[in-house]
């Protein structure tokens, strides 16, 4: 078991002919995920890697029986790609462009609820289940399989943690980059609940960041529904106010939003907090109770 | 992108929500010349994009034209949280009755725009949602539905009773809400709206914000930018594809990826150092962006060292160090630097790095305790 993909999932890939998407769809195959079909409005009936690309995702999902979609289009058209896929039958999406206006993301994720579509970025590296499906842009070779679920609003950040967690023997179930927007699919609460049910995870670390109050919600969600261990790291404690970090979720607004906030949300419902990104497979291990 | 209160009220008036009239004024002759104009009691108002202005002082009523030249004066040129007054709004002065708070945003949690009243207007938001949450009525809007009669009106009698007061606030509801989405506004305030002596409602202060990703798509807002000097330095990084923003400690960090910038920074902190900025090069190692993130640095005359931390994922190592050789090839650094790469092709990263003779770190905790080592070296 895992959450969200797996040997099963049947990848369907939006903007498969773009220089991204193609680079990364070879990516993916190489790590063995089974991508079906590719979508490219005007190129439907060629093929890249061996995959059939088709005009739309309809066409897509009735030839291939996709069950998920990754997107790469560029980001003023990433909300009508999320929308099409919400309406072709696809289960899971995901969308790893970035810069997506958020107008664009509040209309695109109403029209998914409303269709029960799961969501997952936008500005995402996508996420991961090791040795089954590689569905986005993260480096497959530093995940090994295991019973640590993670997931995180950062990229590169994520990768740093997840080496960690390989290095010290400790392998992954499933790694989700939920994306640095203010406005985006999936978040903690729905991850951490998919955590908490999957047999196969033993442990969560959550990655969070400044900005918002989604860590101190997910704090709350923790105490109330979830009985695995968690364990946290909070990027941008030596963050200045009014200042976009990089990601367009990453401020603090009017004083709200910070690290220290997150870090005592968390502390107090006994969540440890990690300071540097080394101590975080140092607190799994206490957790799981390894030496 | 944030714009100053003058643009917009000018935007207010483009939507036709009533705003007092104003004038703006670069110099003191100018504010002498609109005071005159009104000819009754001004506000004198500092125009700049930070908040707080008016208990900086930057906000003064006067009576008179000599009063107004006596504000001007005391205004013009105020540094008020490093931004200095440069432009000053005069404007009429009306007789208020009550104040409301008006302001829409868009919320995370709903994923929605949320519309948000209150009837303590004219003091910051921030502090009535710490004393007195229940004082500000929050909805979240339905993006199908949008801002509908009934919604204003819903919205509207939380304020008033009056219906001619009712049908006014209605009608400014909603021309607000199709300026929030029309302009790609992430946050939209009318702060305070009052009613007059007359019994009109009006605008009288506004904050407005606009959504970067959209911007692209906006050129009419695009145009009101004024950007300050670190603001011109970051829009310039931009364009080469890095993500910069200035701070005031003395290491000078370059890494790959916003959430380990935050961290990389984090750690410097956690050992006592100071970073110098936050600087996220992204995905690609050409040599041409490991050398304009370098200038950036150096541009920083405060920076005493450099930290470079790279993790390789699809990028790999190698190619990031034999970017950062070149590059060093290329200009004159005479700063010390502190490396450390992780991930894919670390090992080869490393050996190139070694064999150009500087020195490398084995991890993100061994760097920041170099770096901060070598800065106290160099103090």
């Amino acid at each position: 078991m895992s959450i969200l993909v797996n040997k099963n999932t049947k990848l369907l890939v939006q903007g498969i002919t773009g220089r991204d998407g193609s680079f990364h769809t070879s990516k993916m195959k190489e790590y063995g995920t089974n991508i079906v079909a590719g979508v490219s409005p005007g190129k439907g009936g060629q093929t890249v890697d061996g995959i059939p690309v088709f005009n739309t995702v309809e066409e897509a999902v009735q030839a291939t029986g996709a069950n998920t979609s990754i997107i790469f289009v560029p980001a003023p058209l990433a909300a009508d790609a999320i929308m099409e896929a919400g309406d072709s039958g696809i289960e899971l999406v995901i969308c790893i462009s970035e810069g997506v206006p958020t107008l664009d993301m509040v209309k695109a994720t109403a029209y998914l609820k409303k269709k029960g579509v799961k969501l997952i970025g936008a500005n995402c590296p996508g996420l991961i289940t090791p040795d089954e499906a590689l569905v986005g842009i993260l480096p497959g070779n530093i995940f090994k399989k295991g019973n640590v679920g993670l997931m995180s609003r950062s990229g590169t950040l994520t990768y740093l943690m997840v080496s960690l967690l390989t290095q010290n023997g400790l392998g992954q179930s499933t790694c989700v980059g939920i994306g640095g927007d203010p406005v985006a699919g999936l978040y903690y609460q729905e991850l951490l609940q998919m955590f908490q049910d999957d047999p196969e995870t033993e442990a969560i670390v959550l990655i969070g960041e400044i900005g918002g109050d989604a860590e101190e919600r997910a704090a709350q969600f923790i105490k109330e529904h979830v009985t695995k261990p968690v364990v946290a790291f909070i990027a941008g404690q030596s963050a200045p106010p009014g200042k976009r970090m990089g990601h367009a979720g990453a401020i603090i607004s009017s004083g709200s939003g910070t690290a220290e906030e997150k870090i005592a949300a968390f502390e107090a419902v006994g969540v440890p907090v990690a300071r540097l990104p080394i101590e975080i497979p140092l607190l799994i291990k206490k957790a799981l109770k390894i030496d | 992108m944030k714009i100053h209160e003058y643009q917009a009220r000018q935007l207010f008036r483009q939507y036709a929500i009533p705003v007092t009239d104003d004038v703006l004024c670069h110099t003191i002759s100018e504010v002498e010349n609109a005071a005159r104009d009104f000819n009754r009691m001004v506000v004198i108002k500092a125009q700049v994009l930070v908040g707080g202005r008016g208990k900086a002082g930057g906000v003064k009523l006067a009576k008179n034209v000599e009063g107004a030249v006596e504000a001007a004066k005391k205004i013009f040129g105020m540094d008020i949280k490093g931004c200095t007054v440069e432009k000053i709004l005069v404007a009429d002065a009306v007789e208020i009755q009550k104040e409301y708070y008006v302001g829409l945003t868009i919320d995370r949690n709903t994923k929605s725009v949320l519309f948000m009243v209150s009837s303590e207007g004219g003091v910051e938001i921030e502090e009535v949602a710490k004393e007195n949450p229940d004082a500000i009525y929050k909805i979240p809007i339905d993006a199908d539905l949008g801002m509908t009669d009934f919604l204003a009106r819903k919205i509207a009698f939380k304020l008033f009773t009056d219906m001619n007061l009712v049908k006014q606030a209605v009608d400014i509801f909603k021309k607000l809400y199709k300026q929030f989405i029309e302009t790609d506004s992430s946050l939209l305030e009318i702060n305070p709206l009052v009613i007059t002596d007359g019994g009109k409602l009006m605008a009288i202060d506004g904050k407005i914000n606009f959504d970067d990703n959209a911007l692209y798509r906006q050129p009419a807002i695009e145009a009101l930018n004024e950007p300050t000097e670190d603001e011109q330095k970051e829009l310039a990084a931009k364009e080469s594809g890095l993500t910069y923003i200035r701070l005031d400690g003395n290491i000078g960090c370059m890494v790959n990826g916003a959430g380990l910038a935050m961290a990389s920074m984090d750690v410097i902190k956690h050992y006592g150092g100071n970073p110098a900025n936050f600087l996220d090069i992204g995905g690609s190692s050409s040599p041409k962006k490991v050398i304009d993130a370098m200038n950036l640095l150096l541009s920083d005359k405060n920076v005493k060292v450099i930290m470079i931390n790279i993790f390789g994922g699809i990028t790999r190592c190698d190619d990031v160090a034999r970017g950062l050789v070149s590059a060093l090839d290329s200009m004159k650094i005479d700063i010390p630097i502190v490396i450390r790469l992780s991930g894919t092709n670390a090992e080869e990263g490393l050996k190139i790095i070694k064999e150009y003779n500087l020195p490398t770190v084995n991890s993100l905790s061994e760097a920041a305790q170099e770096a901060i080592r070598l800065v106290n070296q160099a103090n």
